[in-house]
Parts: structure tokens; sequence; C-alpha cells
């Protein structure tokens, strides 16, 4: 029975730890099963190195063909299922097939590695770094260890950031004319402009900005095209007269935002979007909504 | 905690839960801001706790976390205070909604009170200026105020009046922040004229809304001190006429003007000041131009504001009576061409108006002075007219006021005409008889305070009053004829005795004249019906000749006198009682000559025993005896008539008895004799022969005899009286004692 169960279970414990682990970063990360982890932090052109450590149960020898490890960038269609493609794929033999009786442990690193996207999960897409650690077995399967990691990229400050201004409205109801201060904001940023009203013939409740997500994944006919609110900030509160002129201050911190991907892969693009919804007294909704760039601006090392 | 506030935003409450609710976050808050003070003294950034609190999404509850962080945040002085403030009430903005809107701007007004960078204040700095409070609190106040008025255009049209109740009710929300600028320190004169009132004077008239204009204004009025208004009052004024036209303009008006006028009245020593900003003259032009703008103002506001006009002058200026006329004669031109003023209210106004400088001199003479008085006064309807004028003459009683040339007096006659005069009214509404009555006796005191020691001014001025009674229809007459005669006859008795004028100056006013005057006015008098008190008056009048030794003019009175007795005095009382009065009058008589004389106590005597009574023609002919024996005057000294009237009045007595005896008993006739007695010993003891002291004897026996019949006590005491008073003239001794001794009784 014994030999029965050991040949169910693996035959050894494999792990991977990162050489600056101690130092290194850790973000939180959402899994598949609804739990967050903290996961190591790599920006592209760093340096991935580490050990691989493979711990035979005891008294169990490990046969295998070979131990490598991949460094991996997939991005996974959810409406695809188990399809990934990967973007970057990096490979180390870390050992030539042979047996293993205790433990052994493997440095590897993949020294100033290109990872051009940002780690993102999002509705129907989801791009990962993860580092594959495979112990290939000829007759009864190979042992797989995988470790997550989360790459975000810094931008610099744009050159030109306009600033948004347009003037909307409804003939003979509502005139508006709104101003955000800039086009592009960094995801700590904060949003500053107004409203002025120009004509109102309309009864209000209530004005909010919201900022908006939106997912389209695919290409062509398949595209599949997600939008998320992320935020609703409440600007206004009534019916405002003629030549008022209402402050906007939206701090983006709080918000769950990434920057701006423009067609990653071909694959994906995820886009940012500043709605501002004046909603009457008859919940009728009058909407303009503005794209904005999110970058993410290298932030102080002190904090 | 939060979540309290959280909860208000989002449900509907009425006006005065809201109210509740808001109290009661508002201490939720200062709590909160309790809190957030020992989190940042716990090593919290306060910037840090600034941003924090924006993050909130609904902004209702982000904007009161907002203020209260930034309080803290001012408090902690990690940022300028104008910079915190700014932004703060820049961020309130985004409550449009006019009701949760005021109540935040309130609050955040009530936690920056003690924040603004006042002067003397910790927070004042080098950035921090007493500028910059005063522009928050503007800032504030003006959106506040536009949120206010706009209350009043939301909702359905039919709940008007509520949202009007509503607003009233929230009005001192806004009011609070000319409160706060009121109170700063730094907020001087120069401050206040230059930037805080044409500031706020911007926001009230731009805002056009009744209610808070009227609201507003006063409360500039009423919080800032009176002298900042008094150098202000060019700017405060010209944006009355700019305000809307149903806006209340004389109520405040008034207000301003009441509170200089105190001002004015409690220190004397800023009256200079009044002068120097020609107050008066600019109030004067402000209210013209608002009657202007406002043309369909109601006579009543224009009336009020004028009325307020007077008082202020007459508290500032006192010595300026021009201005005093000035006022009334805008207010004469404001009234004219609207004709009789009907609203009763207006009239009640005008009565103040019009009293208010009786009360303010004390004197009429110096409302006579006033040119357009009386033409305000034509303005009033008959029945306020008489109102007016017993005020006039209340006033003059109160003051003893004499007025003493014939020009005021024509001149108050003008004004109290109502009284005099039938007006020329529709007889609709009777006037109560009590307060007719009372309003004539009125005019009858006054006449007593006409009086000028020069005889000839006093005749012009008894002139003037006689032709304006004259015309005064029956039934005043019985009131003013009297007074008017009395004080006629006072002129007579100064008049000098004549012969004896040093100065050889013709004198115009001759008693002569004067009577002929009497004799004109009393003659009217039995036109009405009162020939009682003409006879009276004429009576006195014949004294008055008496005493100028004018024989025919005493004569033609009693002349007057007995026509009047015969032809109009019929009850039989009255009768008596004139002829009383006859009796002691022609007793006194001594300019008669021995015909006139004759004819007159004739007469008497004729009426005596004419009379209808027994008894009353007994008494009234031994009354008639007294008119044959003058002690002063020899030539009037007829004992034998005196006997003659006395026996008649005995026979008559006993005639009386004998009608007694057959009826109700003898008591009355007892009571006679002895009265006839009394008579005996009167004339017994002036020692006139005929009156001898066998007749006394036997008329006391003859009462002794009556005694034993059942008698009264009445008649019982008075014969005992009589004999005590013989008891005593006896003790006394002397020639009088002697004749009393040789009377045995």
């Amino acid at each position: 029975m014994n030999y029965l169960l050991g040949a169910f279970k693996p035959a050894c414990n494999v792990s991977i730890t990162f050489s600056d682990g101690k130092n290194r970063k850790q973000v939180p990360m959402k899994k598949e099963n609804g739990q967050t982890a903290l996961v190591p932090l790599f920006h592209s052109q760093d340096t991935i190195s580490g050990k691989v450590c493979i711990d035979p149960y005891q008294g169990k020898k490990v046969e295998h063909n070979g131990v490598k490890v991949e460094l991996l960038g997939q991005i996974e269609m959810y409406f695809d299922r188990g399809n990934f493609y990967d973007f970057t794929s990096l490979v180390r033999e870390l050992d030539v097939p042979g047996e293993i009786y205790e433990r052994k442990t493997y440095p590897f690193e993949f020294p100033t590695v290109e990872m051009p996207y940002e780690t993102y999960n999002g509705v129907n897409v989801r791009l990962r770094y993860v580092l594959k650690v495979t112990v290939t077995r000829g007759y009864s399967g190979s042992i797989l260890e995988y470790q997550e990691l989360v790459v975000r990229n810094y931008a610099p400050l744009p050159d030109i950031n306009n600033s948004i201004k347009m003037e909307v409205g409804i003939e003979d109801c509502l005139h508006i004319e709104f101003e955000y201060n800039k086009s592009k904001y960094h995801l700590k940023d904060v949003i500053l402009g107004k409203i002025y009203f120009l004509l109102v013939r309309i009864k209000m409740k209530n004005m909010d900005l919201e900022i908006r997500r939106r997912e389209s994944t695919g290409a062509g006919a398949n595209t599949h095209v997600e939008t998320e609110t992320l935020a609703k900030f409440e600007l206004m509160d009534g019916t405002p007269v003629r030549g008022e002129s209402i402050p906007v201050r939206l701090f983006l911190a709080p918000y769950d935002l990434t920057p701006t991907h423009r067609n990653i892969n071909n694959k994906y693009s995820v886009k940012y979007y500043l709605n501002l919804v004046l909603v009457d007294e008859e919940d009728r909704r009058y909407f303009k909504q503005q794209e904005i760039t999110l970058y993410r601006l290298k932030e102080d090392t002190s904090s | 905690m939060l979540s309290s506030i959280r909860l208000r935003c989002s449900a509907s409450y009425g006006l005065r839960s809201y109210h509740l609710t808001n109290m009661r976050a508002f201490d939720e808050l200062r709590k909160l801001e309790i809190f957030f003070m020992e989190e940042t003294r716990r090593g919290c950034s306060v910037i840090e706790l600034y941003e924090l609190v924006q993050h909130a999404g609904n902004i209702l509850p982000r904007l009161y976390l907002l203020c209260t962080a930034g309080s803290v945040y001012i408090k902690t002085k990690e940022a300028p205070a104008k910079e915190i403030l700014k932004d703060l009430v820049e961020m309130c903005r985004g409550i449009q909604h006019p009701l949760r809107g005021l109540f935040l701007r309130s609050y955040l007004a009530q936690i920056s009170r003690d924040k603004l960078p006042d002067i003397g204040s910790e927070y004042e700095g080098d950035a921090d200026t007493v500028t910059d409070a005063v522009e928050f609190v503007l800032l504030n106040f003006t959106e506040m105020n536009k949120l206010w008025v706009r209350m009043q255009h939301q909702g359905p049209a039919r709940d008007k009046e509520r949202r009007e109740k509503e607003r009233g009710e929230l009005r001192d929300l806004v009011g609070k922040n000319l409160h706060v600028l009121s109170q700063l320190e730094g907020v001087d004169l120069d401050m206040y004229r230059d930037t805080v009132l044409p500031r706020v004077l911007e926001q009230i008239v731009n805002c056009r809304d009744e209610i808070a204009q009227y609201y507003l204004i006063d409360c500039i009025i009423q919080v800032f001190p009176d002298e900042y208004h008094l150098q202000t009052l060019d700017v405060l004024l010209g944006a009355c006429p700019q305000l809307q036209p149903s806006v209340d303009i004389m109520t405040v008006l008034s207000r301003l003007m009441e509170r200089l006028s105190n001002y004015a009245a409690l220190n004397a020593e800023v009256l200079p000041y009044f002068l120097q900003v020609e107050a008066f003259s600019k109030l004067n032009n402000a209210i013209g131009k608002v009657i202007e703008a406002q043309e369909d103002m109601p006579i009543l506001s224009a009336v009020t504001l004028y009325s307020s006009l007077l008082k202020f002058t007459l508290h500032v200026h006192p010595d300026r009576l021009d201005y005093a006329d000035q006022v009334l004669g805008s207010c004469v031109k404001q009234l004219s061409g609207k004709g009789k003023i009907n609203d009763t209210r207006a009239t009640r106004e005008i009565v103040s108006l019009l009293s208010a400088p009786l009360e303010k001199y004390n004197d009429v003479v110096i409302a006579l002075k006033l040119t357009n008085y009386p033409l305000v006064v034509e303005y009033l309807d008959n029945e306020t007219k008489r109102i007016m004028a017993t005020v006039i003459i209340r006033s003059i009683m109160k003051n003893n006021t004499l007025i003493t040339t014939a020009e005021k007096v024509e001149a108050l006659l003008e004004l109290i005409k109502g009284l005099i005069n039938d007006l020329d009214e529709p007889q609709g509404l009777e006037v109560d008889e009590d307060d007719f009555e009372e309003e004539q006796n009125s005019v009858a005191r006054l006449v007593h305070m006409l009086y000028n020691d020069d005889t000839e001014e006093m005749f012009k001025i008894i002139s003037i009053l006689k032709k304006h009674f004259l015309t005064g229809g029956p039934k005043r007459l019985k009131f003013t004829i009297p007074p008017l005669v009395v004080s006629t006859l006072k002129l007579i008795r100064r008049l000098p005795v004549e012969g004896d004028n040093p100065f050889g100056k013709e004198a115009s006013v001759t008693a002569t004249k004067i009577f002929q005057f009497l004799n004109q006015i009393i003659e009217a008098l039995p036109n009405v019906p009162s020939p009682d008190l003409a006879f009276r008056l004429y009576l006195q009048c014949a004294e008055a000749a008496n005493k100028c030794d004018e024989e025919p003019i005493a004569y033609e009175f009693f002349t007057q006198a007995y026509i009047l007795y015969e032809e109009e005095i019929s009850d039989s009382k009255a009768q008596v009682t004139a002829l009383q009065l006859i009796i002691g009058t022609l007793q006194r008589m001594h300019v008669f000559g021995v015909e006139n004389r004759d004819t007159l106590t004739h007469k008497a005597t004729g009426y005596s025993a004419k009379l209808l009574k027994k008894p009353d023609q007994c008494r009234a002919v031994y009354a008639c005896s007294h008119l044959f024996w003058l002690e002063d005057h020899e030539t009037i000294q007829d004992g034998d008539r005196v006997l003659l009237c006395l026996k008649r009045a005995l026979k008559i007595a006993n005639s009386a008895q004998q009608m007694g005896s057959n009826g109700q008993g003898s008591a009355g006739s007892v009571t006679l004799f002895i009265e006839i007695l009394n008579k005996y010993l009167y004339f017994y003891e002036k020692g006139i022969p005929q009156i001898t002291v066998e007749s006394v004897e036997s008329l006391i026996q003859l009462i002794k005899n009556e005694e034993s019949m059942p008698s009264d006590p009445y008649a019982e005491s008075l014969f005992a009286s009589t004999l005590q008073f013989m008891e005593f003239q006896k003790q006394k001794g002397g020639a009088i004692g002697d004749r009393y001794e040789e009377i045995k009784v």
C-alpha cells in the first residue's frame, strides 16, 4: 500500500527562492481562487536570479530526464480557456538526466530580462509572468512548480500633457463646459478640473465623475469589449444655475487602477475614460466620456 | 459616526427634521474634529488626513469631512489659513442643492469663525491678513445667499407659501455671515466702506429676490455700527432704489432712520458728523428716489417713510425747522393727486407724522410755522382730521402753550377746522355723542389758551374765533360760545377805564364795541335750542356792562334776557332757576337809573308772582324783596316795597298752607314761614324802619302755632336754628344785639 500511495505522491518537494527575495518588494496579487498572496515585484530589465531546490522525500529517489527552469510571459484569454500565448519564454537547463537522492540546489539567473508588458488581471484576459520549474520524467509525468511574478513598468513623465477642455450640450436644455487639467495622469495623481454650467433648463439631482475601464480583447470579429466602472465620485448635489462652476478634485490613489495598455501583443487593450454623468430628477442620465491616459510614475524611493 | 452623515444625504427630510439632524450631525462632527486633532498629535500627517477625507465618493459627507479636517488643518498652522479657507469655500460649490448647501456652508462658517485671520487673531500672519478673512466670509455669504434665493424658484408654484416660510426660517443662516463680518476687528470704517459694503450690496441688489433684499438690507442696518452707516449713507441709500419694487423698503429705511436718530440722541457729540455728511438731504433724496422708482408703492409706505424721516430730522436737527417743513412739503407732493386717503393704516401714519413735531417741540407754535403742515392735514379724511385736531389741542393743553397772535390763531383754527366746522361730508356716519362732546369741550378749553396781553391783539383773536365759531353750526355753538364770551368778558375787564388813557391814544377797542360784539355772539344762541345758555350769558354780560357803567348796554342785555325768559323758558323748574338768576344779577346792578331799574324790578316781581307753584311763588317773591334794598346804594333803599314783597310772600305762604291743609298737610308751608321769618330778620337787622318788632314777633308766634301741628323734622330744625341765631345775635350785643333784644319771643 505504501508503495502504491507513494507512487501517486510527488516524489520530491520543489521550491524556488530568489536571491534577493528578502529585499525585493512584494505586492499583493489576487489568485485564481480569490485569495490574495504576496508576490515579488519585478521591473523590466531586472535580473531574475535565484535557486531551485529539489528535495526528495525521505528514502525516495527521483529519476528524471533533466531539470529546467523557464521564465514565461503569458497572455491568457478567458473565453479561450486554457489557451495560453507565451510572448516571452526563456529556458535554463539546470541538470542533465539522472537521479536525485538527496536535496539538491540549482542556482539560476536570467540577466536583464526584457519584460515589456505589465502584469494584468482583467475581466477577460490575464497577463502574467511565471517561473516554471520542470523535472522531466519519462513515465510518471513531469513534476512542475510555478512561481508567479508581478511586473510593473514605470513610464517617464509625458512630454505633452494637454488639458481636456470641451463644451457639450443638448440644445436649449443643457450646455456645459468641462475642463480637466491634464489628459495623462499617473496612478497617484489628482484630477483637477471645473465644470461650467452655461445653460441649465433641466432639474438635476446630481453629477458624478466616473472612471471607467474599457478592456477589449481579441481582434476583428472576435473582439470582446468589457467596460467596468471603477470609481463613482459625486461632484455635485442639486441643480446649479447658469454661470455656476463646480470644482473637480478626484484623487486617483484609492482606486485599483492600472496604466493604460494599448494593443498588448495584438491581444488586448486596456483604456481608461473619465465619464461625466449628470442625472436629472427623472433619473435620466446625460453623460460625456473622455479618454485619459494612465501611466505608472516611478515612485519615490522613500515611500 | 460617519454613517449618520451619510444617512442624511440619502434620505430627504422635511426642513425641520433636517435641521434637527443637522444639529446632531454638527455635534458629531465636533467630536470628529477632536478625534482628528488627537490623530495629528499622535503623528498622523494632517495633510494626508486632508487628502484622505476627500476620497469619500459621496459629496455631502465628503465636504463635511473636508471642512472638519480643514479646521484641524488651520489649527495646526501647517499651511496658511487663507489657502485652506479659500479651498474650502471653493469646494463647497459642489453642493448646489439649496437646503443642503446652506447647511454645509453654515457649518463651514461655524467652524471657521474662530479661525479667521482677523487682526489680533493667532491666525493672522504674513500671508494671512484680515483682507483674506473678509474675502472668505464675503464669498461664503454670496454663495449662501445665492442658494437661499434659489430655494424660491424650485418646486411647484403651489408650494410658494410654504417655501417662503421655510426660507424665513433659514434666513439667519445667511445673515450670520454679516454678523461675523461685523465682529471682525479688522473691519474698520475704511474696510467697510471700500470692500464690505459695496460687495454685500452688490450681492443684495443682484439677487433680485424680495425676501433676501429685505432681510439682508435690514441685517446690514442692524449689525454694523451706526457711525459706519452715517459715513456710508449715500452708498447704502443708493442701493435702495435698485431693489425689487415689492421690497418693503419703507420698513428698512424707517429702521435705519430710527437707528440714526437714536444714535444722535444718545451721542450728542456725533451731531456734527450728521451735518458733515449731510445726512438729512441724503435721506431725503433717497426717499424721493425710492418713491419714484416704485411707482405703485402704497401710500402707506410713502407716508411711513416721510414720518420716519421727519422723526429723524427732528431728533438730529431740532434747530432746522426748514428741514421738517421740507419733509412735509415732499409728503404733500406725494399725496397730491391721490385725493383723500382711505387706507386706515396710512391715516394712522399721517397722524403720527403730524404728531411728531408736536411731541418733539412741545409747542404747537412751532408746528404752526411749518407752512406745509396744514396742507398735509388737508389730505386726511374728516374723521381723522378731528382726531388730529384733538391731538393738537391736547398738546397745547399739556404744555400750557399760549398762542398769542391773531395770525397764529388763524393758522391754528385752520388746522383744527375739523372740530370747528361741519365739514362738507356726506352725513353718512354719525359721530358718537360722547366723543363729540369731548371734542367740543377740548375746543372750549383751547379758547382759554389763546391769549394776548395787548387788548387790541386779543380783540383780533376773539374776532377770528367768532368768525370761525359762528360757522360751526348749531351743535357746536353750545360749547364754543360760552368760553368765547367768558374770554371776551375777561378782555373787557382788562380794558383801561375810559378817559384814563395817559398816552392819549385813541383806543380802537372800546367796551361798547366789545359789547356789541358780545351781543352778536349771543344772539346766535337762541337760534339753536339752547336759550337757557344764552339767557345766562346775557346776564353775565349785563353784569360786565354794569361794571363798565354802560347803562344802555346793560339794559339791553337785560331786555334780551327777559325776552328769552318770556319766550323760550317754559319749564317751571327752569323758570325758577332763571328767575333766581335774574334777581341775583339785578340785585347787583347799580348802573341803572331809577326808571330803568323800576321797569326791570317790576318785571322781575311780576315774573315771580306768575310762577306755577305756590311755594316757588312765595320764594321768588321774598327774594324779590332784595331788589329794593341795596345796602351800599342809598338810592335803592325802599323799605315799603321790601315790606310789600314780604307781606305778599306771607300771603302766598298762607294760601299755600290752606291748599296744603286740604291736601297733604302743611309741613311745606311751615318751612316757607320760617324762611320768610329769616328774611324779616335780615331786613330787621339792616334797620329798615318798615320792618317792625311787632311784625317779627307776630310771625314767630304764627310759626309756633303752626309748630303744634304735625310737622316735619326739617322745618323744626330750621326753626330751631333760626331761634338759636337770634339768641346768638342777642348775645353779641352792640347795635344789632340791641335790636334783637327788642324781639320778645
